[in-house]
Parts: C-alpha cells; sequence; structure tokens
C-alpha cells in the first residue's frame, strides 16, 4: 500500500507545484527592439518566466519550441540560444521587410483514468517526481491503453508570440488559424504609439470571443509605487480597446477556458495567449 | 510624374513663391560626443490622407553592416507617418545631415491648398531627440515654432 501510494503523492505534489506557478508567474519574451529600418539587422530576445516584468529573478523559459515565422510565412531559426539560470536569451536575423512572428505554440493535456481497478495519471511531468519510476503514470494522451476507464482529461493549449516589423508593417503573420484562443489585431501590433488607443480582438476557434479577461501590464513595476495593471474584459466582439498609460514596454496576456476541445475525454480546455507589444512615445 | 516645363513656368509668373521656404536651425551644443543629427520633414493633411515626406537628411553615405539607414527608425514620429515605406535614398528628398547653422528648403510645388500640420523631428546619436510641428495654410502661408533641445526655430516664409 504504502509502496504504490509513495509515488502518486509526488506525482500529485508536482502537478500541483506546476499549475501554481502556472498561475502566479508570468511567462515573456522581450525582444531587444520591434520596429526596424532596413533588412541589415538582428534582434535578441530574453525569454523567462518571473513574477516581475520584465525581471529575470525566477526561472528561465526553455527555447525549444520557439519558431520564427517570415512575413511570408516561411520559417527561419532562432540563433546563437543560451539558457542561463534566470533566462534565455537567443538572436532572430530580420533579413526580408514586413512583420514577422517569433513564439510558441504548445498543446498538452495532463488528466487520469483507471485500469484494471487502478488509478493512472497522465501529463508531462517536472521536477523530482519526474525522475521516480511511476508505473501508473503516462505521459502523452496516445500512450493511454485502450482498455482504460474513466478518463478525464484537461487540455492546455498555450501561444506566447512577439512580432517584430522592419520597414512597413504586413499583415500576413497575423492571420489566425482557427484553433485555439488567437490574437486579431485591429491595431498592428507595431504601429502602436502612447497617445492613441489600441484595439484587439481575441478569437476563440477563429470566431470572436466574448467576455475575456485580458490584463495589460506595464514593464519596469519597480520604478513605480502604484501597480499600473490594467484589468479589460472583450466586448460582444471579442475586443478590448487599450489606453496606454504611458509610453514602454507592455505585456498582454489573456485566458480562455471552456468545454469545447476536439479530443475526446477532454472535460475541459484551459488557453492562454501572451505578447509583448511595445508602445513609443509620440 | 514632374510638371512639365512649361507649366512650371506659367505657375510661376501666376502666382510667384507659392510653395513657401522653410528654414530649420539647428542648434550648436556643448557635449562631449557630439553627432549631427538625423532630421525629417513631412506635411500631413488636415483633412487627412497620407503624410508626404519633404526632406530627411541621414548619414547616407555610412554602408557595411551597420548602414546609416539603420537609425532612421529613429525618427519615430516620422518612421510611422510616411519613411517605413519610403525606400532610401529618395529622389529630391533625401540628403546628408547638416551642420549646425540655419539651412532652407523649398516645400515642393505642387501641393494641394490646404491646411496641413508640418513636422520636423530631429534625433541624434548618442542624443536627444525632439518633434516640432507648424499648422500651416498652404499656399501663402507663414508660421513660425521653436524647439527647446535639439531643434532651434523653425519658420515658413513665402
Amino acid at each position: 500500500m504504502l509502496k504504490s501510494l509513495a509515488p502518486r503523492l509526488l506525482t500529485a505534489a508536482a502537478l500541483m507545484a506546476f499549475s501554481t506557478s502556472a498561475t502566479a508567474h508570468r511567462q515573456w519574451l522581450l525582444p531587444s527592439i520591434t520596429i526596424l529600418s532596413g533588412t541589415d539587422s538582428w534582434i535578441t530576445v530574453d525569454a523567462a518566466v518571473s513574477n516581475d516584468l520584465f525581471y529575470p529573478d525566477h526561472v528561465a523559459l526553455q527555447t525549444d519550441g520557439i519558431k520564427v515565422t517570415r512575413p511570408d510565412g516561411s520559417h527561419s531559426e532562432i540563433q546563437n540560444a543560451a539558457t542561463g539560470r534566470h533566462r534565455s536569451t537567443f538572436d532572430v536575423q530580420i533579413d526580408r521587410p514586413g512583420t514577422w512572428k517569433i513564439g510558441n505554440a504548445s498543446q498538452s493535456y495532463r488528466g487520469s483514468f483507471k485500469l484494471d481497478g487502478k488509478d493512472w495519471t497522465v501529463g508531462r511531468r517536472r521536477g523530482p517526481a519526474a525522475q521516480q519510476p511511476d508505473p501508473q503514470h503516462v505521459t502523452t494522451i496516445a500512450d493511454i491503453p485502450s482498455t482504460a476507464t474513466d478518463i478525464k482529461l484537461t487540455e492546455m493549449l498555450n501561444r506566447n508570440e512577439i512580432f517584430i516589423t522592419a520597414d512597413a508593417p504586413t499583415t500576413d503573420v497575423l492571420k489566425p488559424a482557427g484553433h485555439g484562443l488567437e490574437f486579431d489585431p485591429v491595431s498592428h501590433p507595431d504601429d502602436l504609439v502612447a497617445d492613441e488607443a489600441a484595439r484587439f480582438r481575441f478569437l476563440v476557434d477563429g470566431k470572436p470571443a466574448a467576455n475575456l479577461k485580458v490584463t495589460v501590464i506595464a514593464g519596469s513595476q519597480r520604478f513605480r509605487d502604484t501597480d499600473a495593471t490594467l484589468e479589460l474584459t472583450t466586448d460582444a466582439d471579442g475586443m478590448v480597446t487599450v489606453e496606454w498609460p504611458t509610453p514602454g514596454i507592455y505585456w498582454l496576456n489573456v485566458t480562455a477556458t471552456d468545454n469545447q476541445s476536439a479530443t475526446p475525454n477532454v472535460t475541459e480546455r484551459r488557453m492562454s495567449y501572451t505578447t509583448t507589444l511595445e508602445v513609443p512615445a509620440p | 510624374m514632374r510638371p512639365s516645363h512649361l507649366f512650371l513656368l506659367s505657375s510661376m509668373i501666376a502666382a510667384p513663391a507659392t510653395a513657401g521656404t522653410l528654414s530649420i536651425s539647428i542648434p550648436r551644443l556643448n557635449v562631449a560626443e557630439y553627432h549631427r543629427p538625423y532630421v525629417a520633414v513631412w506635411l500631413e493633411p488636415e483633412e487627412g490622407g497620407p503624410a508626404q515626406t519633404v526632406a530627411v537628411w541621414y548619414d547616407v553615405k555610412k554602408g557595411g553592416a551597420e548602414p546609416g539607414t539603420k537609425w532612421l527608425s529613429d525618427l519615430r514620429a516620422w518612421w510611422r507617418k510616411s519613411g517605413r515605406s519610403l525606400s532610401m535614398p529618395a529622389d529630391g528628398i533625401s540628403g546628408a545631415t547638416r551642420p549646425p547653422g540655419t539651412h532652407r528648403i523649398k516645400l515642393p510645388d505642387n501641393l494641394k491648398p490646404g491646411q496641413y500640420a508640418l513636422r520636423v523631428e530631429a534625433a541624434r546619436e548618442a542624443g536627444g531627440r525632439e518633434l516640432v510641428t507648424l499648422q500651416v495654410t498652404l499656399p501663402n502661408g507663414t508660421a513660425e515654432a521653436s524647439g527647446q533641445s535639439e531643434l532651434g526655430k523653425i519658420s515658413l516664409s513665402r
């Protein structure tokens, strides 16, 4: 009894630790610059997870899943990637005019099922528990045996993207894929200015998503006394209007929860979209 | 797209000096590291429509891995309104940076009469950036304004 319970407790602890860190900390990608003149440029990006934006003081964001999309939809690679204790960093050569997209989109699951009367868990695990052999655990949903019963899954879809523009902005990389929670900006993300309100629409599965909570936070909180977090809600058309309090770099995050997953046995789908926006002074 | 010489001649006879001359003064600054500022001059029609660049002064000679065009986006207001959709060098528009002193440029002859915001923006390497706006009526309008740091007196005369 004890023998079988111990790994399960560890698993539960690991899952709890993961979910806590997902809500308490913020993932961010911080580009050195978003607006460029000409196509002779390189940008460098910091990637981390922390509470205060944009101070790397918690854990680095892994760069494995980072994809670079050129203005014409073709893909490029990140270069010189390195991961330190508190942040990762990588470079991207911006060698074509137009708007580029850099970021990651992940889809993962976690949950449980029963097999021969025993409880099993599903999901990628982190931390010390991942090192422990646990016969009653599978990493992906493809590993769930066909004889499993009582399958209960949660799907997690996360996007974190930044936009870089050389010369005139283009919109090809902004076209929604029609799956999960997406950013459908009316104001181009590289055409913002502090004295003009920006309008951004959010879509779930390609349709405008009403009543989503949108959080917009200016960087450099260390130099302010007041918490400058803007809490906005999307209207019936999935739109928010952001009035920028000051010029600066802003972190924007939106979350949505529903049960509209295309995957069987998913009782809840949790979606998150994150971007970093540069808002120049007029 | 240039007006014919005949047209140019007739318009000059009919209404002399319609275009107006803009005088821009670049202040002499007492700083340890001085570089001549990048300067952009453009017109925004009050009724809306695209901005028209009149002049851009940048480091036209610098090439290599970091050409002079790399910092054109530091003229951030101009870059957003007009610069990012132009290609440099632009005939009759772009030129080399200029030293402290007063410089005169002619506004184009073919501007549609009306109200405009005439903007002058300067950005200096290892220095500041400033934007000065003159509300002008073209043709024949005059206006004057002054910058505080990177630009001196800006005036439009007939």
